[in-house]
């Protein structure tokens, strides 16, 4: 039922309900199926890989278990979740709109750079919630600024926003390093990077864990951007833009105010991942410094679908993954690498299912239809048409 | 019509006992048809008799259950597209195929056999010379999204026999055009029945096919319901020859079918019949000469000025592309206004947006109904309220109340007799009268006073082209001012009490319906394009 499709399957009128109820089902199980479907067949696949790299597949991913949950890797796990699940809702926001913001890592390392720059002198001066909130702002505020120039061009002039949102990526990125090198060096250290906040000054922990409490924010924040998708008048609008932006016009939605809308709360949610991170993990930026957080979590959200509640379980999945899968990497004498080439697989794998659920009953999926050609295209054949 | 002399000519295409099954519908039943070249065969019956099925087992689109296809005497089996082509099959579909970012000189070359190189020049010439064989103008350097569909539809006609089609099939090609776009067309098929080209022609209305056809076989259900030889065509009366087809098409329900009835009386009788009083009411929507620009090759308009009334209907003809969208969307507010006013109930609207233009009761039937009036991926219910997004009792506080929403839906679906399978159904999956009953539900609820149908019969069958007549006269009935923008004049003088002609985005005139209304709009249509 967590994986319910879209927005429009959720709900039904008392008489066609009993009628509806097992096609709502079949369709359920069915988005289930195609969602884990990718994920297994990369682990097999990447199994056999590594039969073929002379390792045992069944050692490897117990191994992998064995860091990323078991004896605390789960609290890792978990904290490493926190960044990746605000992204993935940024994304979602905008996705859903048919909107491509790709300029998630300027806007995220903008409000890193802010946050470990500004962060040490606030904490030490200002009450902590005070100086917390703050933070948060200031960081959400650096990723919706470098959204709104993107943002106003699409809107205004119907600029292709893939291209602004990259070149404004750049941008940040550029001007994150510079803040870092200058203004927030850390004058100790011969090495660039910013002051480092002190232990006692980051999020608290949860009692007894080392998990902060960045991860509940990023777990409440899934259930609000879920109910504002699915709920609201927001959402509806959004999804209708998306789907359609000339219906969108037509039905008299307010087009520009829905991009900027939906462009704005997208990097506000990438910069509070940002200062989440910073001030829950890191503790201090580097310079050039890039966890690459966004590249990782779009195929993830695709599999979920733009689902927000979806999309917990396989950020949970990677965030296993990620972590046990450093240490079953070292002890199998393989490169970090090869956890790329997994979450590649699952691309891989997403695209050939996505296209054989196509053949099988159009529309059942939520991707936008640009990138449901894209996936497509490589693998059309032609199917007979009414 | 030409050739009653000759006996038989050869036979082109020979359909036998073609068997075509799809889960829950029998679309062809044993259906056997002889096409031959050099002449026009009609394939006549109502939407879902089983026609567009005919034709994509034709086109190899789809393959036949059962049953064999003989071309030139020889049996073959078309499994693709490919094959049809290779067979000398060339078909223009309902539907556009044109690819529309590129220019019709490219999409033409997508057909042609491909070399390394593009062979632009030859391309150029052997457009320059079908456009001269079927008298059609055409710029090779447009580009086809920014033509009209009539004008693509042309393209596609020469796309069709690009290769050297020996048998051309034309799905519905006259649902888009205007009266003379007919007459054009009517002569395109006559030069090429003179080369001896078979043409299978498909249509649901039955005076095309008596003007255009040679032969006429009837479909319904599936089943041929009956076929009339060439000579049965050219030696009968008109009035038997609709009498026997009407019978043939709808048999028992004839009598139910309020526009068969219509289909058998003149079109004079009809112009005699209506002379509808000027109405006298308060003006609700104005145009003061207003202009608004195009998109593309699409004119924009250029100080059009109309008044509506309460109470009223006014038609606006024209051939397709002459600025209809552009005027439609400028009163919905789709479309900024560059000079001029639109005004509402005597109050300028120009800077109100499309929902403000709405709560004032402006409503906008859209002739896109796929491409912009629906969202295919929502359901029937949602794409009901598509308008009202937001707006209480159906949302508080910015929360939907889907309870309420299907409530009101199934109510719409009732009224409007939409078939749909359920209120949670993908809009996409409902059949194209049925979408029209959704958009029509979906405006005209919630008491709207002002009303720009555009196109609002194009494509549907008989039976919902009456139903939604109806349903606008009643609307008029009831005191809203309506705008009816179409390209088929029949309807114009149906429905409407005046009629404006739309020409290169000017308003060439505005007749009072009467007696005289169909000459004098087709008048003002010709005399400006003769200026022109």
């Amino acid at each position: 039922m967590a994986l319910e499709t879209e927005a429009t399957a959720g709900t039904s009128l008392e008489a066609g309900a009993r009628a509806a109820e097992p096609a709502r089902l079949a369709r359920s199980w069915r988005a289930v199926v195609r969602s884990l479907a990718p994920v297994i067949l990369a682990l097999i696949a990447g199994g056999l890989l590594l039969l073929v790299l002379g390792q045992n597949p069944v050692r490897f991913y117990v191994a992998v278990w064995q860091g990323g949950v078991e004896s605390g890797g789960w609290q890792n796990s978990a904290v490493l979740m926190a960044p990746l699940l605000l992204i993935a809702l940024g994304l979602i926001i905008v996705f859903r709109a048919g909107i491509w913001n790709l300029g998630y890592d300027g806007q995220y390392l903008l409000g890193a750079a802010l946050v470990a720059g500004f962060g040490p002198s606030i904490l030490q001066t200002w009450p902590a919630p005070l100086a917390y909130a703050v933070l948060f702002l200031v960081a959400g505020a650096a990723g919706t600024l470098w959204t709104l120039v993107p943002a106003v061009l699409k809107a205004w002039y119907e600029t292709n926003e893939i291209i602004t949102t990259l070149m404004m990526s750049f941008i940040g990125v550029g001007i994150a390093n510079i803040l870092v090198k200058g203004p927030f060096q850390d004058p100790t250290v011969n090495i660039p990077q910013t002051r480092t906040i002190p232990f006692s000054k980051l999020l608290p922990n949860l009692s007894g864990t080392r998990v902060h409490v960045g991860v509940l924010l990023a777990l409440g924040a899934v259930v609000v951007v879920h109910y504002l998708l699915t709920r609201t008048s927001f959402g509806l609008r959004l999804q209708v833009l998306g789907a359609n932006p000339r219906t969108a016009r037509h039905v008299g939605i307010s087009v520009r105010r829905v991009i900027v809308t939906s462009f704005v709360w997208s990097g506000f949610l990438i910069g509070v991942a940002a200062a989440v991170d910073v001030l829950g993990l890191w503790a201090y930026v580097r310079a050039n410094w890039n966890p690459g957080y966004g590249d990782t979590v779009i195929p993830f959200v695709f599999l979920a679908r733009l689902n927000p509640l979806a999309v917990v379980p396989f950020v949970a999945f990677y965030a296993v993954l990620s972590t046990g899968g450093d240490l079953a990497a070292q002890q199998a004498n393989l490169p970090t690498d090869f956890l790329l080439v997994l979450v590649a697989l699952i691309l891989l794998f997403m695209t050939v299912i996505e296209y054989l659920g196509r053949r099988r009953d159009l529309g059942q999926s939520y991707l936008t239809p640009g990138l449901k050609e894209a996936l497509r295209r490589p693998l059309v054949r032609r199917r007979p048409a009414r | 019509m030409a050739g009653t002399q000759s006996p038989e000519r050869a036979p082109a295409i020979e359909l036998t006992d073609i068997t075509k099954r799809f889960p829950g519908v029998l679309a062809n039943d044993r259906v056997s048809l002889t096409v031959r070249h050099g002449e026009v065969h009609c394939l006549l019956g109502e939407n879902g008799a089983g026609k567009s099925t005919l034709i994509s087992i034709l086109s190899g689109m789809l393959r036949p259950d059962s049953g064999s296809i003989r071309v030139d005497g020889a049996e073959v089996s078309i499994r693709s597209p490919r094959d049809a082509l290779r067979l000398g099959i060339g078909t223009v579909y309902q539907h556009s195929t044109l690819i529309p970012a590129l220019t019709v000189l490219e999409n033409l070359m997508l057909g042609a056999r491909s070399r390394l190189k593009l062979d632009r020049d030859g391309a150029r010439e052997r457009l320059a010379e079908m456009a001269a064989m079927l008298g059609i103008d055409v710029d090779p350097e447009a580009r086809t999204g920014d033509l009209a569909l009539g004008r693509q539809q042309q393209v596609e006609i020469i796309s069709a026999l690009w290769r050297g089609s020996r048998v051309l099939v034309l799905d519905e090609p006259t649902s888009m055009l205007t009266p003379q776009g007919v007459e054009e067309l009517q002569k395109v098929l006559r030069r090429l029945k003179e080369r001896g080209t078979a043409v299978v022609f498909i249509t649901h209305k039955l005076h095309e096919a008596l003007a255009v056809g040679d032969r006429v076989s009837i479909l319904r259900r599936g089943r041929l319901a009956g076929a009339l030889s060439s000579e049965q065509v050219a030696s009968s009366s008109a009035e038997d020859l609709r009498a026997t087809i009407v019978r043939l098409m709808f048999e028992e329900e004839t009598a139910e079918v309020a526009g068969a009835a219509e289909l058998t009386t003149d079109l004079t009788a009809v112009e005699e019949e209506r002379s509808v009083p000027a109405a006298e009411g308060d003006v609700f929507l104005e145009l003061k000469s207003v202009s608004a620009r195009g998109a593309g090759t699409e004119p924009g308009i250029e100080e059009v000025s109309l008044r509506v009334r309460t109470g009223e209907i006014v038609g606006v003809a024209g051939m397709d592309g002459n600025g209809q969208r552009a005027l439609a969307e400028t009163i919905a507010g789709q479309r900024r206004v560059t000079s001029g006013t639109v005004e509402l109930f005597g109050v300028a609207v120009n800077r109100l947006s499309v929902s403000a233009r709405q709560k004032l009761g402006l409503r906008y039937l859209t002739d896109d109904r796929l491409g912009e009036g629906i969202v295919r991926n929502l359901g029937v219910s949602l794409n009901m309220f598509l308008k009202r997004i937001g707006e209480p009792p159906f949302w508080r506080w910015g929360r939907i109340d889907r309870r309420r929403i299907n409530a009101e839906a199934s109510g719409l679906v009732k009224a409007f007799d939409i078939r749909t399978p359920g209120l949670e159904a993908r809009a996409g999956t409902l059949s194209g009268g049925n979408v029209q009953k959704l958009l029509l539900a979906r405006e005209l609820s919630f008491d709207p006073k002002v009303v720009v149908f555009h196109k609002p019969t194009y494509g549907l069958d008989l039976k919902t082209t009456e139903h939604v007549r109806a349903v606008i006269r009643d609307l008029v009935g009831k005191g809203a001012a309506v705008v009816v923008i179409s390209t088929d004049l029949d309807e114009l003088i149906e429905l409407c009490g005046r009629i404006a002609v739309l020409s290169r985005g000017r308003l060439a005139g505005i007749v009072d319906n009467g007696p005289h209304a169909v000459s004098q709009v087709g008048s003002l249509m010709i005399g400006t394009m003769e200026a022109a």
